[in-house]
């Protein structure tokens, strides 16, 4: 089943940041969003993926079927490598992690303590995770933010094989994965101004 | 949500304060008691199961604020958000595993505690009782209060405004009963009252932790 | 016409400040009479003496810390189920005058009290259960004053609100448990026989109706602010974004 967004408008703190947003990401395709900081992109992912209400329009297809990564990784430091995927695994009802470290070259840290790892280490393993969720649809802020270029390539191998077993993608990135994926620029869907100073509406 | 709650209790043991730093807190409560009031075993005596009541009491509200508070920074709260696992049922499973690190070895040490306080022999069985079905109140509400407070810079003092007098019926019911069977009165009363609390508050503050939750998240 | 219309700031603000005048004419009216009669014009009691006459200040204010509270609940109710945001604000503007009134109550309690029990304070029950509805309404307040957004703070002190409401019944019944009082039983009730002798009612339901227009031209006149401090920032927010102002104002 596809992901449609239909003539969404997300906000922060009630202040509405875009709207009018529609896009449809079909089995084994790629969405990219890109737009300056602050444009919203934050907001719509954490809005497809369910951690907040759409202020208007619908997200469909989406519940129960993100796995989300986010700037924060939520590793725990005190825990190894593999306890760590274990854990997300388990949450999610799955089992296997041994694909994931493959994945992202992790199987020679695997007993390492998540707090001994470099930054692009952890971040790596932060992606590992959405492997094990078994998710269909992987919804990713900045993925690549302190990842080498061979940790780059790693990860958009590993999106590829994603889609090609018909799961899909919507990543906010600025660089170029060299994934066969639609581009979606956020900046026209910037809520006008009448809208954002609408949030008090009632007010004035 | 098995995992969840394994995960917090191998948090709590390696990261080493788990355990120990409550147990140490109460222990220290507890000796700077009679330093305060006075050697005199029968005064003591007296105050015992107050005392180590709010001992146990004030040992949950201290590691309360990190509850969800860490879960919050990292990001690992989002990430659960959007888990299969619904945010009651995380909160529970957070709450028990408070318990459990917190809690429970409080509920152990109290009657070695009690000793250096001259509990009278009576008491000990129902003060361990009483704080044995106490606690899991006492963590279930703290819970509830970091939930309130997880999205806040420094939460941790506002945390224990919040959540104290909640503790009210709990400590009073609980401490109550440790302080009848020391008199050799029926304790059963108290008892009852403070079960029925802990099974209220286990019913349905799971709940309104999850709604809050949900506000604070998004 | 709905009475929910006023539930829009804009109207509601209209309307309380054309009822604002009388509230506040009749609160002082009412005070003046009240306390003036009860403290000048009534006799002593042959217990108690003319300190019985604190009774006018002590009984409408423990009443309205009552109701103060009783209020948030109902509004915060009205914030979870409606989600006007008038109302969210009026429990917030509520708060403080309960806080208040709380403390008129236990200073006045204080004061009756020493002469009368030889003790400036006990652990009462009704003492007590006022000493902790004290502390639900400074966590209540403290909450609101954490939180920056303000639909965020709305949504968690109205469950706080709920939660505390549940906890303060609680707390009443685990108190009157622990301990038996001192306290006189109510000075009022709709059962006649218990009531205090006719001479020191009269006055006492005067101050009481004082006290509750005072309340509620306290409650609105802070409500107002509130809606004022918001359209502010909604001004604000619309200035700078540069969409043009609607000219309407209050």
């Amino acid at each position: 089943m596809e992901l449609t967004v239909t003539d969404l408008a997300v906000g922060r703190g009630g202040v509405p940041v875009l709207a009018g947003v529609s896009f449809a990401v079909a089995p084994g395709a790629a969405l990219v969003l890109r737009g300056p900081n602050g444009a919203g992109k934050t907001t719509l992912l954490r809005t497809v993926a369910g951690l907040q209400e759409p202020m208007a329009g619908t997200v469909h297809g989406a519940e129960d079927r993100v796995a989300y990564a986010a700037h924060a990784d939520g590793i725990k430091g005190a825990l190894s490598v593999a306890e760590n995927l274990a854990f997300w695994a388990s949450v999610f009802g799955q089992s296997d992690i041994e694909a994931a470290l493959r994945a992202f070259d992790l199987e020679a840290l695997r007993n390492r303590r998540a707090a001994a790892l470099s930054a692009g280490q952890k971040r790596r393993l932060g992606l590992a995770r959405m492997r094990v969720t078994g998710r269909a649809i992987w919804v990713l802020d900045e993925p690549t933010v302190s990842l080498d270029a061979a940790s780059v390539a790693l990860f958009a191998e590993a999106v590829r094989a994603h889609l090609a077993a018909g799961g899909m993608a919507l990543i906010a990135t600025h660089i170029d994965l060299g994934l066969d994926a639609q581009v979606l620029d956020v900046a026209p869907f910037r809520a006008p101004a009448q809208a954002m100073a609408a949030a008090d509406e009632v007010f004035l | 949500m098995r995992a969840l709650f394994v995960r917090d209790l191998r948090l709590a043991l390696r990261a080493g304060g788990g355990f120990g730093l409550g147990l140490a807190f109460f222990l220290i409560v507890v000796v700077l008691v009679p330093f305060s009031v006075g050697p005199e075993p029968a005064l003591l005596a007296r105050i015992a199961p107050g005392v180590l009541w709010l001992g146990a009491l004030l040992s949950c509200l201290l590691s309360l604020d990190r509850l969800l508070a860490v879960d919050f920074e990292d990001g690992a709260l989002d990430l659960l958000a959007t888990s299969p696992l619904p945010l009651e049922g995380i909160v529970v499973v957070k709450a028990a595993a408070h318990w459990v690190t917190t809690g429970l070895p409080l509920v152990l040490v109290a009657p070695v505690l009690g000793v250096l306080l001259n509990l009278p022999a009576p008491g000990f069985g129902v003060l361990v009782l009483s704080l044995g079905i106490g606690t899991p109140a006492l963590s279930t509400i703290g819970a509830f209060g970091a939930a309130l407070t997880v999205g806040i810079k420094r939460g941790g003092l506002l945390l224990s405004l919040l959540v104290l007098p909640l503790y009210v019926p709990t400590l009073i019911f609980g401490a109550e009963a440790a302080r009848r069977a020391v008199l050799g009165l029926d304790v059963s009363t108290p008892l009852m009252l403070l079960g029925g609390i802990t099974a209220g508050v286990l019913a349905f503050m799971p709940f309104a932790a999850g709604v809050v939750l949900r506000v604070n998240l998004r | 016409m709905s009475l929910w219309e006023y539930a829009n700031p804009v109207k509601f603000l209209r309307l309380s400040e054309r009822v604002m005048p009388w509230l506040w004419v009749g609160a002082a009216l009412c005070l003046v009479v009240g306390l003036v009669w009860g403290f000048f014009f009534t006799p002593d009691d042959f217990r108690q003496g003319s300190t019985v006459k604190i009774i006018y200040l002590h009984v409408p204010a423990a009443l309205m810390a009552i109701n103060a509270w009783f209020m948030m609940l109902v509004a915060s109710l009205i914030w979870i189920i409606r989600r006007h945001h008038v109302s969210a604000l009026a429990a917030r503007a509520a708060a403080p005058v309960g806080v208040v009134m709380t403390l008129i109550a236990l200073f006045t309690g204080a004061i009756w009290g020493q002469p009368m029990w030889g003790t400036w304070w006990a652990w009462d029950p009704r003492l007590t259960s006022f000493l902790i509805l004290f502390l639900f309404y400074l966590g209540y307040v403290a909450l609101w004053e954490a939180i920056e957004d303000p639909d965020t703070a709305a949504d968690l002190t109205s469950i706080l609100c709920l939660v505390g409401t549940v906890f303060a019944v609680l707390s009443r019944y685990a108190v009157n448990f622990w301990n038996q009082g001192l306290h006189q039983g109510a000075s009022l009730s709709l059962d006649k026989e218990e009531n205090v002798a006719d001479v020191f009612y009269q006055p006492l339901l005067v101050c009481i109706g004082g006290f509750v227009l005072l309340f509620f031209a306290l409650v609105l006149y802070r409500t107002g602010t509130e809606i004022r401090v918001r359209r502010t920032r909604a001004l604000m927010a619309r200035e700078a974004s540069g969409a043009p102002l609607r000219t309407e104002g209050v």
